[in-house]
């Protein structure tokens, strides 16, 4: 499999007053196209740092970073908004949605900034809800839905430009363990069926469980990357799970 | 254009969150607004109704009267002299050809009568030309003819104030008034034209032919029996008014064998320019208004200023989010100057309508004629939309150039 992200010798300083800080020191790595890659580390270690490069919001200071053969760490910032567009889908773990804005619309934002017509937004919007189990909420708005459901309205804004790659921030962070295991369904099912590549920031080492590749970060290096030898499949583990009120159901 | 609808119906919603805040802020445009409106119709109506009365003393008019008398020592005041006559008015007639017409005319103070009814009034003896050179018109009958000067005919017209006292709203044409014991038959009415830029009723009075008015009523000057009181000469139009003037001035010094470097035994006026400078005065009244109604809407934009910046601040986690999903820096300026403008146009449209109302209720209560011209309804709409620009135009940029980060971290 050819690399999606490539990595070379990233190097990412701050400047806090007058010593510089370093963040990341000489990182590189890369990352296949369908991958199922969790990045883990104490605060402090650089993942965040990273991830906020890997969505090109941020630059290198020195090193390489190219995302789908395109060499990003040196682009202008429209341009970078531009990679984002139509490359990345973001989850983040307090989903960031739009207050007072329809769920429909809330999956439409990155398709304002396209030249989607109004039509194709909701068709493309309305497609994406129902990839994640959301049909025919396309008009609740964020107040009216769980937690869990806030953040599948959110995978689904992250869907809806058919980004190469999804970056989520603790997608579970701010979830209880079953709707967890609920949306690490719906991120292995989008990599396998869709074939998008999936890159999780966690510090929980069961969501790590359900990725192929855990890397692991400490004082801006990495210390540890390797493959998972057996991905814990997420729809198994709901049925064992006691048959608790699903939230669809609370929620309806 | 379709993006445009959009980011307006966006700025519509994120307006109508905050309706209070944003009703609130869109007051000092909507002040402004009508504040520039009211004022400046107030202004405009002013200058328009002096424009009127200028319009009503006649169009290109200089009127000459005979100089100031001075024996003994004494010096009597303008028009004592009896030296401007009939003949200069013919003379300046035919042979000044920036001149389009002249009327001589007497003046006297008449009591006119009708059945048991009485008016004083001032009578003026003038020749048909007076017709044009105050742009006269007929309300009833016609004005007598030039055979009725040289007939030296018994017929009058009359003023609208005369013809209300003495006949009330019937109509007075071949009716006979009494004056100074001569009957003389009313042949019209004319249109009134009321009060004149320096106050006096213009319709106040009763014209005759000249001829008549010499020979029965006001009396032939005992110096000189073909002295007139002062000529009304109407220039050919407003360009040739210094044409005319030295034109009339130079054929009267000649007429009068005036040797160079003596006084003028006459005075030339231009009252179109004299009264003009009142119409500037006005107008400087209005401009003066209307820059201290623009104050307002300076604040107003302040206010609009104020509150976006309140307004990028409490959606910085917005903002970044829309940058992370590839808003680029145009589109976040964009959507908040959409905002911005939104507000002041908003703001704007109902400070037109306050402003009309206002100025309706001025003219009304207040009895000032006050005049909205159109234009300046459509400025006050571009100028709020200019100051939702200008204001907005900061707290925009500012939203535009957030760090995503930063903005997606704040709390």
């Amino acid at each position: 499999m050819p690399a999606v992200i490539e990595i070379k010798n990233l190097v990412k300083d701050y400047k806090l007053g007058e010593v510089p800080v370093h963040v990341l020191k000489d990182i590189s790595f890369e990352i296949e196209r369908g991958d199922f890659v969790s990045i883990m580390g104490p605060s402090g270690s650089g993942k965040s740092t990273l991830m906020n490069i890997l969505g090109c919001l941020d630059k290198p200071t020195s090193g390489s970073y190219e995302l789908d053969g395109i060499s990003v760490a040196k682009l202008h910032r429209d341009q970078l908004a531009e990679i984002r567009n139509k490359k990345i889908g973001f989850v983040f773990q307090q989903f960031n949605l739009l207050a007072r804005t329809s769920a429909a619309e809330n999956v439409e934002l990155p398709l304002m900034y396209t030249d989607a017509s109004a039509r194709e937004r909701h068709e493309r919007a309305m497609a994406a809800l129902f990839a994640v189990g959301l049909a025919g909420r396309q008009d609740h708005q964020p107040s009216q839905l769980s937690g869990g459901q806030q953040q599948r309205v959110a995978i689904a804004r992250s869907l809806v430009n058919d980004p190469k790659i999804i970056l989520a921030d603790e997608p579970t962070g701010a979830l209880d363990s079953r709707t967890s295991i609920e949306i690490m369904a719906i991120f292995q099912r989008l990599n396998r069926q869709e074939g998008i590549t999936m890159i999780m920031v966690t510090h929980d080492p069961d969501i790590a469980s359900y990725s192929n590749r855990n890397i692991r970060f400490k004082d801006g290096r990495l210390q540890g990357d390797e493959r998972v030898a057996q991905p814990r499949e997420a729809l198994k583990d709901l049925e064992q799970l006691p048959a608790e009120q699903s939230e669809e159901l609370e929620s309806a | 254009m379709n993006k445009l609808i959009a980011s307006m119906r966006i700025a519509l919603r994120a307006l109508t969150v905050n309706r209070t805040r944003s009703a609130l802020t869109m007051l000092g445009i909507i002040i402004g607004v009508a504040a520039v409106i009211a004022m400046v119709g107030v202004g405009a109506g002013a200058t328009a109704r002096i424009q009127a009365q200028i319009q009503s003393i006649g169009s290109n008019l200089i009127m000459v009267s005979p100089g100031s008398l001075s024996s003994n020592g004494v010096r009597l005041g303008s028009g004592a002299m009896a030296s401007l006559t009939e003949d200069d008015a013919t003379a300046i007639a035919t042979e000044c050809p920036s001149v389009s017409a002249v009327s001589p005319t007497v003046r006297g103070g008449v009591q006119v009568v009708y059945g048991n009814s009485n008016w004083a009034t001032n009578a003026q003896g003038v020749t048909p030309d007076y017709m044009t050179i105050r742009d006269a018109t007929m309300l009833y009958g016609q004005f007598f003819t030039a055979e009725d000067v040289d007939a030296a005919a018994k017929v009058a017209v009359l003023g609208e104030t005369v013809a209300q006292t003495l006949f009330g709203d019937s109509d007075p044409t071949g009716q006979v008034v009494i004056v100074k014991n001569v009957p003389f038959t009313v042949v019209g009415v004319l249109t009134p034209k009321g009060q004149s830029p320096t106050g006096q009723d213009q319709d106040d009075v009763i014209l005759l032919p000249i001829s008549t008015a010499m020979q029965k009523v006001i009396g032939a000057n005992k110096a000189n029996a073909k002295a007139v009181s002062s000529l009304m000469v109407q220039a050919i139009g407003p360009q040739a008014m210094d044409q005319a003037l030295q034109e009339v001035t130079a054929l009267l010094r000649e007429r009068h064998r005036i040797l160079p470097g003596l006084d003028d035994d006459f005075t030339v006026r231009n009252l179109t320019e004299v009264f003009a400078a009142q119409e500037s005065s006005a107008q400087v009244m209005s401009i003066l208004l209307g820059a201290i109604a623009s104050v307002s809407l300076i604040v107003g934009g302040i206010g609009i200023m104020n509150i976006m910046l309140v307004s990028v601040t409490e959606r910085t986690r917005e903002i970044g989010l829309r940058q992370a999903v590839g808003a680029k820096t145009r589109d976040i300026l964009s959507q908040f100057l959409v905002e911005a403008v939104t507000l002041s146009l908003l703001g704007g449209i109902i400070g037109i309508a306050l402003g009309l109302t206002a100025s309706l209720l001025i003219s009304h209560f207040a009895q000032w004629s006050t005049k909205v011209s159109p234009l300046s309804v459509l400025m006050a709409f571009v100028f709020s939309a200019l100051v939702g620009v200008f204001f907005g135009y900061y707290p925009a940029r500012k939203a535009a150039y957030l760090d995503p980060i930063e903005a997606l971290r704040y709390e």
